[in-house]
């Protein structure tokens, strides 16, 4: 990413949208949206003294929701370019409130709150669409209980609980722990705020809320105006301190996941939904469980599968040594339900094929292999472009000519032309790069001769 | 000596608040007042964001007006500004090496958040050792080569007919070299390429008119490349052919030298007439199965993800499929049965022909390693583990699975052109997820079955990809190295023992015949600057620019001095 922004020959335009594409192969002309920051890119440096101080609170899309970020943002902190951008849906100012934080501490005085979105226009010889996929929702599976059940996560969920610069810190804190861990949060601030006001009541008077409450509730001061509002706010502290107490005895026995269930094929392989393999979540859920094992070597992880597709470089040893090394058992069969059991615990229900038999097992966490969808806005992309789409969305090809879409000039890779890997990803962004200097030279070339 | 050692040493340091990055967690008055104090730093400033245009500025102005020869900023990594830096040195006069960075905020402020006083005391620790090793910087000057813009490609298959036809539409010269007397490597062997059931010899016979009918592409069929010498852009190879050698030189080379099918000897009874391989059922699909046939069992896996060839070899599940729908259209009562492992269809296409298969009736069954199937007389016999029986399925075809595995030549290809192997004899990239295509040594790029079995869709993006890779340095028509590499300094003391030839992991050392013997010679536009050879030298010959020894020592000096 780094290349890419510091590279001479490369103009990065972030953010930005592409509204219209005309011409042909060796002269298109396209039509972009550079939508507005309210930060202005040549100004901000990216130092991200606005996000420490901007007051709103706004869910991650970057930790898949599980942690929040400020309304003035970097998508994340490696992001290039480091420019920074207002969120409007949830920025005070912008949402005409009082605030304009942001603009008061920045140095650079990068804030623009009138910035408007610019159209620009790009003469082009050849185009590469590389927009990626986008996690397949398995709410959409009824069976697997997502979102119904809190320790059941998606893979990419799982990714950022397990990531040092994650919302856990690498830790595999279960949701449904941490939702209470917020919960204690929440009500210890309102008990703290309420043990104040008594405080102070009790300094006043010199007496116990305890006995005050007592009193009260066996009929003493009804025309002690103070004693009574004294009393009420010692019966709202107490609403408050016992679900909190509760709650605090229960989070001592919270511990980090470590019985892990990777569930694969969830939307693909599956005629419900994506008929085709994604090719890439045998490997994701194996990594996944070797460094889960690597944080909690106490940590066991069966992987449910119909066959474990590991057929990249390394790929078949690397899942052997999982097995060997970091307590992995590949459990052969697809998983027909995911049931809630005690303590949160997800409990998978599956065939062992392999013994024919239908089994049931408990897990801390079970973690879904989601396909890999076509981006949403495939269809209007295509349109855009002119290009044709497979029966799923993803952008046409044919194996002799694995980059080419249907409009010659304008050329695909990664998971926009189907589900692939990273290294697979990088050696076709290098094909579609091929394709296209090919492109860019032979029509200068026919120019040159036309002039000629 | 170099002149900058005579001149008075003037350092200026240039401490940046990164906004509150560094400022709000480190005391910068106490930071500027004891870089003051320090031996040769005649300007300190402070910048609020010392990369910014403001900051920038500043710096320039600084070089000339104070007449600074050494410039110390001290904010974040190098790797995030260090060349914005070096370039700004070199725009307001000075050598962009006499350039030193002290990273008082990625590796102090942000990890020292809560420690104010101990934060600043490292900071103040930091400066003063990258003042210490500034002192001593030297002007370095980058390093230019030019580049021969003439490709060598190594492989007439599918991989390396399609990127000598990709680099000679981008204009380039290329010299094509196949060992066999034809082009067209596996394909030659094939019948009809999956999923699309394309006619693998109207396939290749096309794409060698488009290499033979290229006035910019030389074919040598017949013929091997002997002789390597040389780094990026100015390779020489020797090519011997029938009609005997040739000396080429060229700027690039590609390693498209494939795969080849592994023949199970001593397996499933193999004898290629009832037992055979899938490669060898090509061969009579392409000339039309007898129809005497009305039993196939075909079994996967046959000598790979064993011990002795753990690795899948990716392609063998899609071409069993294939085969086995192509046999079915020759005989269509014929009944075949797939014993696998792991059917691995991967991707959409594959997958899609899964599908399709099993509605044309061809029957799977999984199979455990430890319970193999048993060929015998009529019929194959395999414990089913998902009915848990045994089954007998006649057989009057048996077909072996067999795994690509590397080219017997493989390990003399690697030596020859000092790249790596892995350890099942395939070609090993520079990066396994980033560098697919290239080789850690620059100049040498990889596609196609050589670096791992790969698919006909595979094998054409891999051949365009690795000629887009091999297309930059040429289209730039140089290279330019930065001249932090390995120098040898003391040329008394090398007694040209090889040992650092053998270590450098880019083949940037060679060792030549001088007058004072044998000595090691740097080839400085492959060298990395890594360090290896200086690291390992017994004789301390070699030390690489702007990290030489007494640099370093100047700043662990500097460290533990007592403040």
């Amino acid at each position: 990413m780094l290349d890419v922004g510091r590279h001479p020959n490369i103009e990065l335009l972030a953010y930005s949208d592409i509204e219209k594409v005309e011409g042909e192969q060796g002269d298109f002309t396209v039509t972009v949206r550079r939508k507005r920051r309210y930060v202005e890119e040549d100004k901000c440096t990216g130092c991200g003294a606005c996000a420490e101080k901007c007051p709103a609170t706004v869910p991650d899309a970057f930790e898949e929701n599980q942690g929040n970020r400020s309304a003035v943002y970097s998508y994340f902190a490696q992001g290039i370019p480091s420019t920074h951008t207002i969120d409007a849906d949830y920025c005070r100012q912008l949402q005409g409130k009082k605030c304009g934080i942001c603009k008061k501490v920045c140095q650079a005085d990068a804030i623009n709150f009138e910035q408007e979105d610019r159209i620009i226009t790009l003469s082009v010889g050849a185009i590469i669409i590389a927009v990626g996929y986008d996690v397949f929702d398995p709410s959409q599976i009824p069976e697997y209980r997502f979102r119904e059940l809190p320790n059941v996560v998606t893979a990419m969920e799982f990714e950022r609980l397990l990531s040092a610069s994650g919302p856990t810190h690498g830790h595999l804190d279960r949701p449904s722990d941490r939702a209470v861990v917020a919960e204690i949060k929440a009500l210890e601030k309102k008990a703290k705020r309420s043990q104040k006001t008594l405080d102070r009541f009790e300094k006043k008077h010199d007496q116990a809320s305890a006995d005050v409450y007592e009193k009260y509730r066996k009929g003493q001061y009804q025309d002690d105006e103070d004693r009574k509002k004294w009393a009420d706010k010692y019966a709202e502290h107490l609403a408050v301190m016992e679900p909190l107490e509760t709650m605090q005895k229960q989070a001592e026995s919270f511990t980090v996941a470590k019985r892990l269930a990777f569930i694969q094929c969830v939307g693909s392989r599956d005629f419900r939904f994506y008929p085709f393999c994604s090719g890439y979540c045998c490997m994701h859920s194996i990594k996944e469980a070797v460094i889960a094992h690597e944080h909690e070597t106490e940590t066991t992880s069966a992987i449910f599968g119909m066959d474990i597709r590991a057929v990249s470089k390394g790929f078949e040893e690397y899942k052997i040594r999982g097995g060997n090394n970091s307590n992995i058992t590949y459990v052969r069969g697809r998983v027909s339900e995911i049931i809630g059991g005690a303590d949160h615990n997800p409990v998978v229900i599956y065939e062992d094929t392999q013994q024919r038999q239908v089994k049931e097992e408990e897990f801390d966490m079970a973690i879904l292999a989601t396909a890999c969808a076509p981006t949403k806005g495939m269809v209007e992309l295509a349109k855009t472009f002119g290009v044709e789409l497979d029966e799923y969305n993803f952008i046409k090809t044919s194996s002799l000519a694995p980059v080419d879409t249907s409009v010659p000039g304008i050329f695909v890779c990664g998971c926009a032309e189907s589900p692939m890997d990273v290294p697979e990803s990088v050696a076709q962004a290098s094909s579609a790069a091929e394709r296209a200097a090919e492109t860019v030279i032979q029509s200068t070339l026919e120019k040159e001769k036309a002039v000629a | 000596m170099p002149e900058s050692k005579e001149k008075e040493i003037k350092t200026g340091v240039f401490i940046c608040h990164c906004g509150s990055n560094i400022a709000g967690y480190l005391d910068m008055e106490a930071l500027d007042e004891y870089t003051q104090t320090l031996p040769n730093v005649t300007f300190v400033q402070q910048n609020l964001y010392s990369c910014s245009e403001g900051g920038i500025n500043e710096i320039k102005k600084a070089i000339k007006e104070q007449d600074l020869n050494r410039v110390v900023v001290s904010s974040c990594s190098p790797r995030t500004h260090e060349p914005l830096f070096r370039s700004s040195c070199e725009e307001a006069g000075l050598n962009p090496y006499l350039f030193e960075m002290a990273n008082i905020r990625d590796q102090c402020s942000w990890v020292h958040m809560q420690q104010r006083e101990d934060g600043t005391a490292k900071a103040k620790d930091l400066i003063r050792m990258g003042v210490a090793k500034a002192a001593l910087l030297e002007p370095q000057e980058s390093i230019m080569s030019q580049v021969k813009t003439r490709a060598l490609v190594i492989g007439g298959g599918l991989a390396g007919i399609t990127a000598s036809t990709a680099l000679a539409k981008r204009g380039y010269e290329v010299v094509l070299v196949e060992k066999e007397k034809n082009l067209g490597g596996m394909l030659n062997k094939l019948n009809k390429l999956g999923p699309t059931m394309t006619d693998a010899g109207e396939l290749i016979e096309e794409k060698i008119k488009e290499v033979t009918n290229n006035d910019k592409i030389t074919v040598f069929t017949g013929a091997r490349v002997a002789v390597v010498q040389g780094f990026i852009g100015k390779f020489d190879a020797e090519i011997e052919t029938e009609s005997g050698k040739k000396n080429i030189d060229i700027g690039v080379i590609l390693v498209a030298t494939g795969g080849r099918n592994f023949v199970p000897e001593g397996l499933y009874d193999y004898d290629g007439k009832r037992v055979v391989t899938q490669l060898e059922l090509e061969q009579l699909l392409k000339k039309g199965l007898d129809p005497d046939i009305k039993n196939v069992v075909m079994i996967q896996c046959v000598g790979s993800r064993n011990e002795e060839r753990p690795y899948c070899s990716r392609i063998c599940c899609q071409t069993a499929v294939k085969n086995a729908m192509l046999i079915k259209d020759q005989i269509p009562d014929a009944r075949v049965s797939i014993l696998y492992r792991d059917m691995q269809m991967y991707g959409v296409e594959n997958e899609e022909m899964f599908r399709d298969s099993k509605a044309k009736g061809i029957r799977y069954m999984h199979y455990d390693p430890d319970q193999p199937p048993q060929v015998e007389s009529e019929q194959v016999r395999v414990y089913h583990s998902l009915l848990g029986r045994e089954m007998e399925l006649p057989a009057d075809l048996v077909v072996l699975s067999t795994p690509l595995v590397a080219q017997e030549d493989a390990e003399t290809t690697s030596q020859l052109l000092r790249v790596p192997i892995d350890e099942n004899r395939f070609f090993l990239e520079g990066h396994v997820k980033l560098k697919p295509l290239d080789f850690a040594t620059d100049g040498i790029y990889l596609c196609g079955s050589a670096r791992f079995p790969a698919n006909i869709r595979e094998v054409i993006a891999q051949g365009l990809g690795a000629a887009s890779r091999a297309s930059i340095p040429m289209s730039k028509g140089s290279v330019v190295v930065e001249p932090i590499i390995s120098v040898l300094s003391d040329e008394d003391a090398c007694r040209g023992c090889g040992l650092c030839v053998a270590l450098c992991p880019y083949s940037a050392l060679e060792i030549r015949r001088t007058e004072k013997g044998r000595k090691v010679h740097v080839i400085d536009v492959a060298c990395k600057g890594c360090g290896v050879c200086a690291s390992t030298c017994y004789q301390h010959a070699l030390s690489i620019n702007s990290y030489t020894s007494e640099q370093i020592e100047a700043q662990i000096d500097a460290f533990l001095e007592e403040t």
